[in-house]
C-alpha cells in the first residue's frame, strides 16, 4: 500500500464513519502490532455476524491481528460462516466461490508478483473445513504440489455450519450431524499430514485458547510462504450452534477435547523453513536487544 | 522477438499496417493473436481439441512474450485461477472445449458478476453421451446468459481477428465483462488456411488496471474496505434490490460493448445481398458451408442472401430486424442439435414463420451443402415464393 493511501481526503473527514477515522489514525496498517497489542489499536475486523461464542469469529480477530505486513496482504475467502465476516474486514478480501479458493489464490499471488515485483504482497487462504478438505481438496492440494507461495488456513470447526449442521470431512467419526444420520463412519481427514507430504514447509494445528502461540503460528506461515514454500495452519474452532454446547463453553470445549487427544497442538517446519525462520527471528531479536 | 515488440494503437495494428498472408491452423492462428496481445499471463488444461493452441501459447511464454503460464489441475480451477490474475490486475487468456466449459461453468458468470475483462477462446466440440470429440456448438447455448460477450469466429482468419479486438472491446471501462471467442473445432482449429498478419513486432497495449470500474485486489487501489453492510447476509428489500442493480448494470454494460463491436469489428453481423427474399442465416463454420450453399441456389436460379452473426453477446437484434424486414424465408443452419441460433433469430424478429431452423449436424457429422440447399428448396413452393403451410422451425 503507498503511504496514504488509506487517508481521509481534505473536506470528507466528517461524513466518514467513525470506524474508518479509527482506522486510519490508531489501525495496524504500518505498525509492529500483534496479539499482545490487542486493545491498543483498532482492529482490522468491525461488526461481524457470526454467532455469539463462535470460535471462528475468536480466531479471525487472532489472525488479522497477526498479520506481519496488513497494509500489503489479500485474504482469499470462500463460501461459509467466515465469509459472512470477511466483507467487514478492511484489508482487501475475495470471495469467489466454495472451493475454488487456492486456485484463486494462485492466480492472484502470480499477478501480484508480476505487478509488484519489488513488493512483499501476502496472498493468505482463510476457509472452513468443507471447503478445504472436501469441496476444495483439490484445488488446495494442487497449489501445495506446485509449490505456490500462499498460506492456508483452516478454520475446522468440524461441521457445515452455515448450511445447518451437516457432516464434512473433518467432523469427529461417529457424530450424529445431519446427512450423517447413523453417525459418521470415518475419522476426520489428516489433512495436517497430507500437508506436509504435499509440499507446505510449514503447518500447524493451534486454536483460538492459545492467542500468542496462534499469533505466532500465523507469522511464521505467513514468512515462510514469501520465500521457501506454501503453509498450512488448521485452527480448532468448535462450532457451538450446530453441536449444541453454550456459547460459553467454546475454550473449555477445545481444552476438554486437548485433554482427551482428540485435539493437539503441533508444529512442522521443514529444514529450510526451519533456518529461514531461524534467521529472520534471531535478527528480530537482536533488533530488539 | 519478445523484447523488440512495441505497444501500438489497437486500430493500427488491426487495420492500419499492412498485413502478410501465411497458411496455417486454426490453433496456431491462436498463438499468433496471443504473441499480439501483451497478455501478463495464460492458464492451461488438456482438452482436445483445444490443447494444440495451449501448447502454443506455452512456447509463446518459453520465448518470452508471456510473463507466466502454467498447467492447472482442471478447467473448473483454470477458470478460478485467470480469475484471481485478474483480480489481481493482470491480463489473462485461457481457452477450453466442451467438457471443459461445462465442468468450469460455474465461474463464467463469476467472471461477468465480477467486470472482469478474461478473454477466453472456446474450441466447441461434443459434451454428451455416446462421447464424441468432435465438433459441434451446443455449448454455446449453455453460456448465453452467464453475462460474457460472445463472438463465434468463422475461420481461422476471424479467430486470429476476434481473440484481439475481443481484449480491446473487453477492456473498455464502460464495459469491462469478459469475452468468449468461439470457434468450431477441428473444422478450423486443425485445418490449414491463409491468414493475415501483420508483423509480429508490434503488440497491443498493456492493460491498465487503473482505468478498470471495479477496483483490483492488490492493496493499491481504494476502496480497502469494500462493503460495510454485505448483500449476502441481510434478507431485506435493499440488499435484493443492491444485487438486482449489480446484475442490470451487467447487462447494461454488453449494451454499451455495441458501439465498441461496431468500431472495432465492424458490426455485429455481415450481410450479403440485403435485397434478397430468402436469407440463410448463420454463425461460425455454418457460413462457410452457407456460402458454398448461395453458389448452388444461385446456378439453379434461387436468389438468397446471406447474415452472417459475428457477436452472439450481445446479440444483433436490431441489425437482424432490419436485414429481414422484407424477408420472406430466413434459413439456419446449425451445427448443434438444439438449434439456438434459431431461437435466438426468433424471438427478434416478428412473424417468425418465415423462420426454418436447419439443418442441424452433431457428433461430428459434417454440413454437406446440399442439406442447406434442400432446406431451402423443401421450404418453396413450385413459383418460388415460402410455402403458406410451412411450421416454423422444426
Amino acid at each position: 500500500m503507498i503511504k496514504g493511501l488509506f487517508r481521509i481526503s481534505p473536506g470528507f473527514e466528517d461524513v466518514m464513519p467513525a470506524e474508518y477515522k479509527e482506522l486510519v489514525t490508531t489501525g495496524p496498517y504500518g505498525r509492529e502490532v500483534g496479539v499482545s497489542d490487542l486493545g491498543t489499536f483498532k482492529e482490522l475486523i468491525e461488526e461481524h455476524p457470526l454467532c455469539a461464542g463462535c470460535a471462528e469469529s475468536l480466531a479471525l480477530r487472532l489472525i488479522l491481528a497477526s498479520l506481519p505486513n496488513p497494509e500489503d496482504t489479500v485474504i482469499v475467502g470462500s463460501t461459509g460462516c467466515s465469509s459472512l465476516a470477511f466483507s467487514q474486514v478492511a484489508v482487501h478480501n475475495i470471495h469467489s466461490l466454495f472451493g475454488n479458493q487456492n486456485a484463486v489464490a494462485t492466480g492472484l499471488k502470480r499477478a501480484l508478483r508480476l505487478r509488484f515485483p519489488d513488493k512483499v504482497k501476502d496472498v493468505l487462504v482463510i476457509a472452513g473445513d468443507g471447503a478445504t478438505v472436501d469441496i476444495g481438496l483439490d484445488m488446495v492440494m494442487q497449489s501445495w504440489f506446485r509449490r505456490e507461495l500462499i498460506t492456508t488456513i483452516m478454520l475446522d470447526n468440524e461441521v457445515y455450519a452455515n448450511t445447518g449442521g451437516q457432516e464434512s470431512g473433518m467432523s469427529p467419526q461417529g457424530a450424529v450431524l445431519n446427512m450423517a444420520p447413523l453417525g459418521k463412519k470415518f475419522p476426520k481427514v489428516a489433512l495436517p499430514e497430507i500437508a506436509r507430504e504435499a509440499g507446505c514447509v510449514y503447518v500447524a494445528t493451534i486454536s483460538p485458547d492459545l492467542p500468542r502461540r496462534l499469533g505466532k503460528v500465523v507469522r511464521r506461515a505467513i514468512l515462510v510462504a514469501r520465500e521457501i514454500g506454501p503453509s498450512y495452519v488448521q485452527i480448532f474452532c468448535p462450532c457451538p450452534t450446530n453441536f449444541k454446547f453454550r456459547s460459553a463453553e467454546v475454550l473449555q470445549k477445545i481444552r476438554e477435547r486437548q485433554k482427551e487427544g482428540t485435539f493437539q497442538v503441533r508444529e512442522y517446519v521443514s529444514p529450510e523453513a526451519e533456518a529461514y525462520l531461524a534467521g529472520l527471528e534471531g535478527a528480530k531479536q537482536r533488533e530488539e536487544q | 522477438m519478445a523484447g523488440l515488440q512495441r505497444e501500438v494503437d489497437p486500430e493500427y495494428l488491426f487495420s492500419g499496417v499492412p498485413r502478410r498472408q501465411v497458411f496455417i491452423t486454426g490453433s496456431e492462428a491462436v498463438a499468433e493473436a496471443v504473441k499480439r496481445a501483451n497478455a501478463d499471463m495464460a492458464i492451461a488444461y488438456p482438452i482436445t481439441p483445444q490443447s494444440e493452441s495451449m501448447h502454443l501459447v506455452g512456447d509463446l511464454f518459453a520465448q518470452g512474450y508471456l510473463k507466466d503460464y502454467y498447467r492447472g489441475e482442471n478447467e473448473f480451477a483454470v477458470m478460478a485461477a485467470v480469475h484471481g490474475a485478474s483480480l489481481g490486475g493482470g491480463r489473462v487468456f485461457t481457452a477450453t472445449s466442451g467438457p471443459g466449459t461445462l465442468r468450469a461453468m460455474e465461474m463464467f458468470p463469476v467472471w461477468a458478476g465480477s467486470r472482469q475483462p478474461i478473454v477466453c477462446a472456446f474450441m466447441c466440440r461434443g459434451v454428451s453421451l455416446p462421447p464424441s470429440i468432435q465438433p459441434e456448438n451446443i455449448e454455446m447455448a449453455m453460456l448465453l446468459d452467464t453475462g460474457m460477450l460472445m463472438f463465434h469466429a468463422e475461420d481461422a482468419q476471424d479467430l486470429y481477428d476476434l481473440i484481439l479486438r475481443a481484449f480491446v472491446i473487453a477492456e473498455q471501462p464502460d464495459v469491462h465483462l469478459p469475452a468468449g471467442v468461439f470457434v468450431d473445432g477441428f473444422f478450423v482449429t486443425h485445418t490449414r488456411s491463409a491468414v493475415a498478419l501483420p508483423p509480429d513486432d508490434l503488440k497491443l497495449p498493456a492493460y491498465d488496471p487503473r482505468r478498470a470500474p471495479v477496483p483490483t485486489f492488490d492493496m493499491e487501489t481504494p476502496p480497502i474496505r469494500i462493503v460495510r453492510d454485505p448483500l449476502l447476509n441481510k434478507s431485506n428489500f435493499i440488499s435484493y434490490s443492491a444485487n438486482a442493480s449489480w446484475h442490470q448494470e451487467i447487462v447494461a454494460a454488453a449494451e454499451r460493448a455495441r458501439k465498441h463491436i461496431r468500431r472495432y469489428m465492424g458490426g455485429l453481423l455481415e450481410v450479403e445481398d440485403p435485397y434478397a427474399k430468402i436469407f440463410l442465416a448463420a454463425s461460425g463454420t455454418a457460413v462457410s458451408q452457407s456460402r458454398e450453399a448461395l453458389k448452388v441456389l444461385r446456378s439453379e436460379g434461387i436468389r438468397a442472401g446471406l447474415i452472417k452473426i459475428k457477436s452472439v453477446r450481445p446479440f444483433p437484434t436490431e441489425e437482424i430486424v432490419a436485414a429481414t424486414a422484407h424477408a420472406e424465408l430466413i434459413v439456419v443452419p446449425e451445427f448443434n442439435i438444439g438449434g439456438w441460433l434459431a431461437r435466438e433469430i426468433k424471438a427478434a424478429i416478428d412473424n417468425n414463420r418465415r423462420v426454418v431452423g436447419g439443418p442441424r449436424l452433431f457428433g461430428g457429422m459434417t454440413m454437406p451443402t446440399e442439406l442447406i440447399v434442400n432446406e431451402v428448396r423443401n421450404a418453396l413452393d413450385w413459383s418460388g415464393a415460402k410455402r403458406p403451410d410451412l411450421r416454423a422451425g422444426i
